[in-house]
């Protein structure tokens, strides 16, 4: 790339900065306080949210909701639609909707519990991994390709994979439950590190890798050039098409991980799983405050919408009331987060 | 200031074509451009200048011709080969992110990073150094580029402009989301731009502003270029504006039927307003009469149309329709009464593209069509073949796609429409924006024989010369105002140019 024409040779600023001191006092902010302001300093509404959700469930549940195990409950629970919102969260950001994550998620579970599979995976386990994610990857790429270069538009082409994926893991397993053979895989997923599940641990890390990937690298900033603008972001020499098919693939690929975690969890692999899944993971992503247009949201924010959907579920659980009420107050939750979403795009287009 | 006889030019256009299915915008343009000269591109709307312009951006491929830069002849194949070569692009819509930071969109595309981790704060240091230079030290590089007004916007964008290695700066319209002192500021950076070997193609139609800016002056009309390089000192406005507009009006327009002394007033608009956007509009319009808006982009036009039709809710004032009152900001209401808008988009607004004619002709009046709720195509075929028959809509087919056919027949739809809905108020919004001159002056008959037939007819046009052919009075508009009211013999173009000048300067 070329240089800009203005550019001296001096290298990075001392932290002094020049003379416009009160400009200069917000970039030189130290990383906590940028990380309030572009993350969870914005999300204070779901924060709020959040802890009126905890202070529900504490006077409803008391101790069994409050105790630590339960709130390790509560995020294990999480983890694995919570990796799915990630990729999601980017496919949402970028201008796309992928509702084929589920279906991926499952195809990639029985692909990595098939008998062929599970031989090579004698050795290492870790092969049974690499081919979930590879599956989920490859679904995504055909996704983004489909859409980017064929035309056609994301809704419909996940969804054609969201059937497709199931419909092909069924003809794979023969309809029958996998179950994982490696005892060292079952182990390895079931096990704590410093007391904390090794499937939080992934969600962690996932999560982390996916703040890390949208605020500080191109590829992050491009994502949100693209879906809030498209032909700004094509004018200025973006590759859009390309760029579009990794944000598929990403999808994807969280799909894969998440199959992976799916498999630790009920140690076997199964075409019904990850049924539904998509949803649960579209409405955590818009809950959290992702725009549903695109060019805007935070990973902080969907991990917010992740937890406090599963924080719902668990307060209805340990008040023994039906999963059917339970559906009726997530129905209420995404539409007032809607509602909310449309009142900020309607003040940010007054102001622009 | 480099004198265009001696070296050789940046960048040259030679006979340069495009055309978009039946509409050829572009039909043979040839210019050149000096090293760090500031080349104007004058024009009217829809001359060509933003085909033109995407052209040499490489987001259009020509059809025909040739661009040679630095003598050789180039194929700029897409918006990366332009900005390697050295061609960056202002876009008068302002191309820019709201959802990154103003960093953020300068170094779109070409960020400081490595292995794809973005160095921030080196991009923000190198943008506060642009910000600066461009004169505007005071803008944060990590400010949000969504809050900012549409003046700082376009900062942003020269800024992004000068952030690679530019040689040439097409610069679309800049002055006209700027206020004077703003404008003041841009002129500055264009000279420190010439002055250092950058080249600026500067689009413009305010005239007194090429004088202060440019050094040549190219000219296109109908997307013919009808003269090149013409020097700014030398050459006199009336002939500009000569160059510009060209045709013979009395060719163009029919004549027009004097108002009878005792017609009735049909549309009468008092006080009104739409916060942020105008304020205090009163006329009345009589029936056969016909009322032109002038006004720059930006100033209002197109948006008091919109709120007299209800399509933009009023925050003060009345529409009444022959002495009703409507109900503000209701488009069901105007069109109840008998009142029709064709919207200046007339693709996105106005038209189903992929449903046949006579679906489009009969879309208001549905009604009339139907049985028990149940639309009677037969009867629709017939009524969109009658108006066919009476304004020379060609494809004479009502099962053609309205999609395929050319501007000045798509037109004729959304006049046919208002035809059979039996319209009382027509509110035309830029009527022959994208029609070929051979069928503007069909559109002109169209519109004179609906108002000679009684219909009260509002026009609103970029074209001045367009509302001083068409319309019987003239409301002349800047930044939201109405400057004054004239008839539309007691006025020239040049003096609704000077007037809206004049309004939108101060």
């Amino acid at each position: 790339m070329s240089e800009p024409i203005t550019v001296p040779s001096a290298e990075p600023v001392s932290p002094v900065g020049p003379p416009e001191a009160t400009h200069d006092s917000k970039d030189t902010r130290n990383w906590f306080s940028r990380f309030l302001g572009s993350g969870a300093g914005r999300n204070l509404g779901l924060v709020l949210a959040l802890l009126v959700l905890f202070a529900i469930g504490a006077i409803t549940a008391g101790d069994r909701f409050t105790n630590f195990e339960n709130i390790l409950t509560i995020v294990r629970a999480a983890s694995i639609v919570g990796v799915l919102t990630i990729g999601m969260t980017f496919v949402i950001i970028g201008g796309g909707i992928d509702l084929s994550v589920g279906s991926v998620l499952g195809l990639s579970s029985v692909v990595a519990t098939l008998t062929v599979v599970q031989s090579l995976a004698e050795s290492s386990w870790l092969i049974m991994v690499v081919v979930a994610l590879a599956v989920g990857t490859i679904a995504g790429i055909v996704n983004g390709i489909v859409i980017s270069y064929g035309n056609v538009v994301a809704f419909m082409a996940t969804l054609a994979m969201l059937v497709g994926a199931r419909g092909l893991a069924e003809i794979l397993s023969n309809r029958t439950t996998q179950i994982v053979r490696s005892q060292d895989f079952i182990e390895f997923f079931r096990s704590n590190l410093l007391g904390i599940p090794v499937l939080i641990w992934i969600f962690i890390i996932v999560a982390v890798l996916g703040w890390l990937l949208l605020n500080r690298t191109t590829f992050g900033r491009r994502t949100v050039a693209i879906g809030g603008n498209r032909e700004a972001a094509r004018l200025a020499g973006l590759k859009v098409k390309r760029h579009t098919v990794y944000l598929y693939a990403l999808s994807g690929l969280t799909a894969g991980i998440a199959g992976v975690m799916m498999l630790g969890r009920t140690t076997a692999g199964t075409s019904t799983h990850g049924t539904l899944y998509e949803l649960d993971a579209i409405a955590a992503v818009v809950v959290g405050g992702t725009l549903l247009i695109g060019g805007r949201g935070t990973i902080v924010g969907t991990v917010f919408g992740v937890l406090i959907f599963q924080t719902l579920t668990n307060i209805f659980t340990q008040n023994n009331l039906n999963t059917s009420v339970q559906a009726v107050a997530k129905g209420v939750i995404i539409v007032l987060a809607v509602l909310l979403q449309q009142r900020f795009a309607a003040r940010t287009r007054k102001r622009g | 200031m480099i004198s265009a006889d001696h070296g050789q030019p940046l960048l040259e256009v030679r006979g340069v074509t495009k055309s978009f299915g039946p509409v050829r915008a572009l039909r043979g343009v040839d210019f050149s451009i000096a090293p760090g000269e500031v080349h104007v591109i004058l024009g009217q709307n829809g001359a060509g200048k933003s085909t033109l312009i995407k052209t040499l951006a490489g987001v259009y491929t020509p059809d025909g011709g040739e661009i040679l830069w630095r003598g050789e002849p180039i194929t700029i194949a897409d918006p990366v080969a332009a900005l390697d070569l050295g061609i960056a692009t202002m876009y008068q819509e302002l191309d820019v992110v709201d959802g990154l930071t103003i960093a953020e969109n300068i170094f779109l595309g070409h960020e400081h990073a490595t292995a794809g981790i973005l160095n921030r704060r080196r991009a923000n240091q190198v943008a506060r150094e642009l910000l600066t230079r461009l004169g505007h030290g005071d803008l944060s590089p990590s400010r949000e580029v969504g809050s900012l007004s549409p003046a700082n916007k376009q900062i942003v964008s020269m800024a992004r402009a000068l952030s690679r290695d530019t040689r040439l700066i097409i610069m679309d319209e800049p002055s006209a989301v700027l206020d004077s002192e703003e404008v003041k500021n841009l002129f500055r950076v264009v000279n420190e731009l010439t002055s250092s070997g950058i080249s600026v193609v500067y689009i413009s139609h305010r005239l007194e502003e090429i004088r202060q800016i440019g050094d040549r002056i190219s000219v296109i009309k109908d997307g013919r270029s009808t003269a090149s390089g013409l020097s700014v000192k030398d050459t006199p406005t009336s002939e500009l504006i000569r160059l510009m507009t060209g045709r013979d009006l009395e060719n163009v327009f029919p004549p027009a039927v004097p108002v009878p002394d005792d017609a009735a007033e049909v549309l009468a608009v008092s006080g009104l307003g739409v916060a942020g956007i105008f304020e205090g509009v009163d006329f009345t319009v009589r029936a056969g009469e016909i009322v032109g808006l002038a006004g720059l982009v930006g100033s209002g036009r197109s948006e008091i149309l919109e709120a007299v039709y209800g399509a933009l809710k009023p925050t003060s004032g009345t529409v009444s329709l022959s002495g009703e009152r409507l109900k503000p900001g209701s488009v069901r209401d105007a069109v109840n009464h008998g009142m029709g808008l064709s919207p200046e988009e007339r693709k996105s607004q106005g038209l189903l593209l992929d449903e046949p004619i006579f679906k489009n002709v009969t879309l208001s009046s549905f009604a009339r069509f139907a049985r028990l709720s149940f639309l009677r195509e037969g009867a629709e075929r017939s009524a969109a073949r009658e108006q066919i028959e009476a304004l020379e809509l060609r494809p004479a087919d009502p099962d053609r796609d309205a999609g395929t056919l050319s501007g000045g027949n798509q037109q004729k739809i959304l006049l046919a429409r208002w035809l059979v809905h039996g319209t009382k108020v027509l509110l035309l919004d830029e009527p022959t924006r994208g029609v070929d001159v051979g069928a503007r002056s069909e559109i002109y008959a169209l519109i004179r024989r609906l108002s000679a037939a009684g219909t009260a007819i509002v026009v609103v046009s970029s074209e001045i010369e367009e509302v001083l052919g068409l319309a019987d009075r003239l409301l002349v508009i800047a930044d939201g105002r109405v400057l004054t009211t004239v008839n539309a013999n007691d006025i020239d173009e040049h003096g609704v140019l000077d007037l809206v000048m004049e309004g939108s300067a101060a």
